[in-house]
């Protein structure tokens, strides 16, 4: 079947994993497209790799959300070697009892949908180390 | 001999809550004429006008203009979110800084009651084939599916975050943040809501975004404020009555998000508040030590915490031992949210950054009746527009 990552910083296949866009002048991190940083100005950008594990800085447990997010779900803030991602928390109970915070977790992928031409979506998430 | 320092003149806010037979222009006219009134000075003294509104559509200066007073003065009509009605103030201040005029009015002023949750970004799915889309080539809305967008979800993260580096947050200690400000709003008539809730109750409630359970969120309201500001020189020039009522604004700072490792995955309140506290603290000449009583951005019980830290009124990392000790009740040693804060005086977003200012000014004057804090002379107030901006004012009362 074929599949398209959800969004284009994550990188699928056999070993997948994100990747940001690293201003060459300061270092800085970005996931979203950029003309420049926000940090130096700096124009320049290089692919860097960004690690598939890291521990859990924040996180919230949402019970509100927009129409068709099923709810409850773990969003939280992921330190991976220095790098932080925003994602959710997959694979485990949605409640304060399994989620902490300095847990260590890990990158998986799984699908979210298939469109009309068969293609199926793929997202990331974190699980517990 | 002027001394260059603003002072606020009138100062007025409508009561917070549900007014569904007044209009957005209305309300901010209702707030307008009762700062004009508190001043004893009319729009044709005003040479400045400063307004704010996100929900309304659009000019609401010029609107307010033709429901209350046409002069042709510049009319400018400000947005920055959260901090949008600390915006509008600033502007006012700013002009009559630069010396243009001696006079200025700032409005803030939106209906949101029944407006429910303020979610996060929900772009629609535009095609039934996965086409990657905008700055992340996302082929969906990413809100809730990678993190999440909303409100009471990124503030409850703020509040983990502070746990997770210093340690000693718990459901606990952020509801037992949320029961002191719904018992503070019990004297306050202008709130929105006057229940007090047990930690129980606050506890067992909706659950939105863990920890925040619903009475742990800002309330969604009608309410509009309004302050008319004056130079020094005028000031000087005027009725003894009314040189004896102003309150003179000792910092005025507006300050936006500085680049940090993180600050576009989970928005940073914390540096520029504390940017802007230490700039507020060094403009006034007062340290947090000073201060009688302070009207903090409590848009979320755990955003509440870590704005004790942010404006310094704790040592760093100190803020939950801070509010164990009692400090931030209205009998301790520095009140926080006397009005009740947002989660029960309410929040209706471009209103909240000048009715904060309305309650420090109340207890500056005196005028505080059953929540007064007794013998103020100087306070603090202080709001976050998310994305980011900061807005901290020091007030005092002088006199001239
Ligand atoms: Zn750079």
């Amino acid at each position: 079947m074929a599949q398209v990552p959800f969004v284009d910083y994550l990188v699928l296949g056999d070993d997948p994993h994100l990747t940001a866009h690293e201003c060459t002048a300061c270092g800085a991190r970005y996931f979203d497209r950029r003309l420049a940083c926000a940090s130096c100005e700096g124009r320049e950008f290089r692919t860097a790799a960004v690690a598939t594990s890291g521990e859990v800085r924040a996180f919230t447990i949402v019970s509100l959300a927009a129409p068709g997010i099923p709810v409850p779900f773990v969003a939280a803030v992921i330190d991976c070697d220095g790098t932080s991602v925003r994602a959710n928390i997959v694979n485990v109970p949605p409640d304060a009892d399994h989620v902490a915070l300095g847990m260590k977790v890990r990158l998986t992928t799984f699908p979210v949908g298939t469109d009309s031409a068969g293609t199926e979506a793929v997202v990331f998430g974190f699980e517990p180390a | 001999m002027s001394s260059g320092d603003v002072w606020i003149l009138g100062i007025h806010m409508t009561k917070f809550g549900k007014h569904p037979d007044q209009t957005t222009v209305e309300l901010a006219a209702e707030a307008a004429l009762g700062a004009l009134a508190d001043a004893n000075v009319h729009m044709k003294d005003m040479g400045i006008l400063a307004a704010g509104n996100l929900m309304g559509g659009g000019g609401m200066g010029q609107q307010l203009q033709k429901a209350i007073g046409q002069t042709g003065i510049p009319v400018y009509n400000v947005a920055n979110a959260c901090a949008t009605g600390a915006t509008a103030l600033r502007t006012a201040v700013m002009a009559i800084k630069a010396g243009e005029c001696d006079y200025g009015l700032a409005v803030g002023v939106e209906k949101l009651a029944g407006a429910g949750l303020l979610a996060g970004g929900s772009r629609k799915a535009e095609s039934d084939t996965w086409t990657p889309a905008g700055p992340y080539g996302a082929v969906a809305p990413i809100d809730g599916r990678i993190g999440t967008e909303t409100m009471p979800g990124v503030f409850a993260q703020i509040g983990m975050e502070y746990g997770h580096k210093y340690g000693g947050t718990s459901f606990d200690l952020f509801a037992k943040i949320s029961e002191k400000n719904h018992a503070h709003s019990t004297l306050n008539p202008k709130a929105a809501y006057q229940k007090r809730f047990t930690l129980d109750e606050i506890k067992n409630d909706v659950m939105i975004a863990y920890p925040n359970t619903r009475p742990m969120c800002s309330a969604n309201c009608d309410g509009a404020a309004a302050a008319v500001v004056v130079s020094d020189a005028k000031l000087r020039t005027l009725d003894p009555d009314q040189r004896r009522r102003a309150i003179k604004i000792s910092a005025s700072v507006l300050t936006s998000d500085p680049w940090e490792e993180a600050c576009q995955i989970l928005p940073n309140v914390n540096t520029l508040t504390r940017n802007a506290a230490k700039q507020a603290y060094e403009q006034a000449g007062v340290g947090p030590e000073d201060l009688d009583l302070v009207e903090l951005h409590d848009c979320f019980a755990t955003a509440e915490l870590v704005h004790y830290d942010n404006l310094m009124l704790c040592p760093e990392g100190g803020a939950v031992d801070f509010f164990n000790s009692g400090a931030t009740w209205r009998d301790g040693s520095i009140p926080v949210n006397v009005s009740g804060g947002l989660e029960s005086k309410g929040h209706p977003i471009a209103a909240t950054g000048i009715a904060n200012i309305w309650e420090v000014c109340t207890h500056l004057r005196g005028e505080g009746g059953d929540r007064q804090i007794e013998g103020a002379t100087v306070g603090l107030a202080h709001v976050i527009g998310l994305g980011s901006a900061c807005g901290v004012h020091i007030l005092e009362k002088a006199g001239v």
